[in-house]
């Protein structure tokens, strides 16, 4: 017996996944770590949403908290999730467990290590569909040949007796991407789906993830470190640094015009964003540790622009032109953009 | 596929071959059969009469040659200490070992796996962290203590069961079994637990140890984050993916229990190869221990063949090594 899936009555106003204020700590035998600290972002209905940032900035983690798959001892202390208007971060395992895969479908970075190893294709994804949809096997065989066609896997019937080995990692990737679709989830939690994969097909997995929201109305939290691949394919983006976004907004403007010295830093450093006149930034420094963060401002130490107020006080996340920034010099910012 | 099977199987073919020779130069070495056969008041013209008889003045090459002939006929001479046929005395004993180490065995399975699996996925639970303490026990202390304090209990005090001895064996032919009588089937009680208790420690640990492993990889993860129960994750995807060390320890585990159950049968009187090979150890009965190696060998080399189809038979991936079809495909 397992808990319904949202009822599909709801009325579709409003985001299909809005994370307000959401904290996430790992407690630990030298004190509370605090990976997360207050990240509030909505994704609608066939949008897909970029999160990019360094290497521990806690986009994973944002993505983990959503599937309800922290490792423990993480775990949320504060904030909610909601989907389609549902709170699920206080949501009893048992709950969880009937949203994951039909409401929230995830794709994690390695494709040649997410697909188990002894079971062909087939039965991983008919096992999947017969999991969320009330089929008989080989109705389930049919949905799964369809979703092959679906993700651009060519003599789908004939795949689905494979196994993964037999795929290249391109095509393994589309079938963790069929897996995911499953389900019909709402939502997609992408985790650097292309990380792991040769830049050609990289091109090919970012159109697919497009495509696939735009035609199924899929919600997509793209999670990824890399611009290029958010310059591509999201609509918005989201920049984290140490646990907080700070800077969110239309991915055109974000890349156009940066707000946030952070997010100018991390546009500048790649060659093919910038355009010629301007010249490649690098941010010197790295990302503080959980456990010295700086006060005020995460940034300041590696912050051209910081002064007395930066060390001190924590800016806040406000309006900024089309998005959302936090940083106490956006004004000097606008003058570098200007000049 | 065919191409794999056949290689495997001509491996184990050579493999046996060495193994032949192996016991061939011992019984040519291991003193003078001749000297061992005749007693002192025999003549010169007696010894060299035995020697032909024996085919001993043959090169060494036609020896062996023939020593393998009669080995593939289950011929291995005659005992020295009474006498009789090796081969008859091997097939008298070895259903007793067999059945007591496959009864072992499948106890050991059938209760280590599940134990193994429980531990694994409830790491915290109190009956877990006990289960583990006592395979700690069951790892670390010798069969045969374990033995002489079950008889101590339940021979001496009790008298529940049978202390020695096999009870009543039924015959199907040249085998034996005591399974199919009540005193068969109590007197194997104590002696399969006793050699049991080590090897249900030893699959629980490796299983515990094997299923961490496995359900922190990306696949399992993968196949929670797509909503399926925890029944299928842990015993369709994990275990399934943790049987290759299993299936490998547990046919190691049976060649060794067959071929060093000797104290165990010691302790229970246990009429088994452990205790023939004891007794031709201390008679220097050359052709016993010969075919006693051999036959050893023969079990570790089937069990491994066997290990190996069964992996064949799980992993698809080592189907295709070799074989040529498939590949991949972009
Ligand atoms: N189990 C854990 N215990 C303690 N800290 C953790 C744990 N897991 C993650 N963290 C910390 O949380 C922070 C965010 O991790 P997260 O995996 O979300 O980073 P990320 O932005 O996805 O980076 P990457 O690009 O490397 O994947 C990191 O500083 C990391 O050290
Ligand atoms: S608040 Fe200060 S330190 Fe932080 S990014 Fe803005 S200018 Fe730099
Ligand atoms: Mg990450």
């Amino acid at each position: 017996m397992r808990a319904a899936p949202l009822p599909n009555d709801r009325p579709d106003t409003g985001p299909v996944l809005d994370i307000r204020d959401l904290v996430v700590e790992f407690p630990t035998r030298r004190g509370v770590l605090t990976a997360i600290r207050g990240v509030s972002v909505t994704v609608e209905r066939g949008e897909i949403l970029g999160i990019v940032g360094e290497s521990g900035a806690g986009k994973s983690l944002t993505g983990a908290a959503v599937i309800g798959l922290l490792e423990p001892p993480g775990r949320i202390a504060g904030g909610e999730i909601r989907i389609r208007g549902r709170r699920i971060d206080n949501l009893p395992k048992r709950d969880m467990m009937a949203l994951r895969g039909s409401t929230i479908g995830a794709i994690f970075q390695d494709p040649l290590t997410s697909l188990n190893p002894l079971l062909t294709v087939g039965d991983q994804l008919i096992e999947t569909i017969r999991c969320h949809l009330p089929l008989s096997r080989a109705e389930a065989a049919m949905r799964a040949i369809d979703l092959l066609n679906e993700v651009g896997i060519p003599s789908a019937e004939l795949r689905l007796q494979q196994y993964p080995h037999q795929f290249s990692g391109g095509m393994r990737q589309r079938v963790v991407i069929a897996l995911a679709l499953a389900g019909e989830p709402d939502l997609v939690v992408a985790d650097e789906p292309t990380t792991a994969l040769d830049v050609s097909i990289q091109a090919q997995i970012t159109a697919l993830l497009k495509r696939i929201c735009r035609d199924r109305g899929t919600a997509v939290m793209l999670v990824t470190h890399d611009m290029g691949v958010i310059a591509e394919t999201a609509d918005r983006v989201a920049v984290m640094y140490a646990g907080r976004i700070v800077e969110i907004g239309p991915v055109d403007d974000i890349i156009r015009r940066p707000q946030h010295p952070y997010t100018r830093g991390l546009i500048g450093s790649i060659p093919s964003l910038v355009t010629s006149h301007e010249r490649l930034v690098q941010i010197d420094g790295a990302m503080p540790r959980l456990n010295s963060m700086p006060a005020g401002c995460a940034f300041h130490p590696r912050c051209v622009l910081a002064d007395t107020r930066c060390r001190s006080t924590l800016p806040p996340l406000l309006t900024n032109g089309s998005g959302l920034a936090a940083c106490w010099n956006l004004a000097a910012g606008n003058a570098v953009e200007a000049a | 596929m065919l191409a794999i099977i056949v290689k495997r199987i001509g491996n184990a073919a050579l493999v046996m071959l060495v193994v032949a020779f192996i016991a061939f130069m011992i019984f040519q070495f291991l003193g003078d059969p001749v000297q061992l056969m005749l007693n002192s008041q025999a003549t010169q013209g007696d010894r060299d009469a035995l020697r032909i008889r024996l085919g001993l003045d043959q090169p060494v090459i036609m020896q062996f040659f023939t020593f393998v002939v009669r080995a593939l006929h289950g011929d291995f001479g005659v005992s020295f200490r009474n006498q009789r046929e090796v081969m008859s005395l091997i097939a008298e004993r070895f259903p007793a070992t067999f059945e007591l180490v496959m009864v072992s065995t499948v106890l050991a399975l059938l209760i280590g796996i599940p134990l193994g699996v429980f531990a694994a996925i409830n790491p915290k639970n109190l009956a877990a962290r006990m289960a583990r303490m006592v395979s700690m026990i069951g790892i670390s202390v010798p069969a045969f203590v374990i033995g002489i304090v079950l008889i101590l209990i339940f021979s001496v005090q009790l008298g529940w069961l049978p202390a020695f001895g096999r009870g009543e064996v039924v015959q199907f032919g040249t085998w034996s079994t005591g399974l199919l009588t009540p005193s068969g089937r109590l007197a194997l009680i104590m002696p399969s637990i006793s050699l049991a208790l080590f090897q249900i420690s030893f699959v629980m640990r490796l299983v515990t140890a094997e299923m961490l492993e496995v359900l922190r990889t990306d696949y399992i993860k993968f196949a929670r984050a797509r909503g399926l129960p925890d029944r299928s994750v842990h015993f369709r995807h994990a275990l399934k993916n943790c049987m290759m060390p299993v299936v490998t320890m547990t046919g190691m585990m049976i060649g060794d229990l067959i071929a060093f159950a000797l104290v165990t049968e010691t302790v229970f009187q246990w009429p088994g190869m452990g205790l023939l090979f004891v007794q031709a150890v201390m008679f220097i009965d050359i052709p016993v221990m010969a075919a006693y190696l051999m036959i050893v060998s023969v079990i570790f080399i089937t069990l491994n063949t066997i290990v190996d189809f069964v992996y064949l038979a799980v992993d698809p991936r080592l189907r295709q090594a070799g074989s040529g079809g498939g590949g991949h495909v972009r």
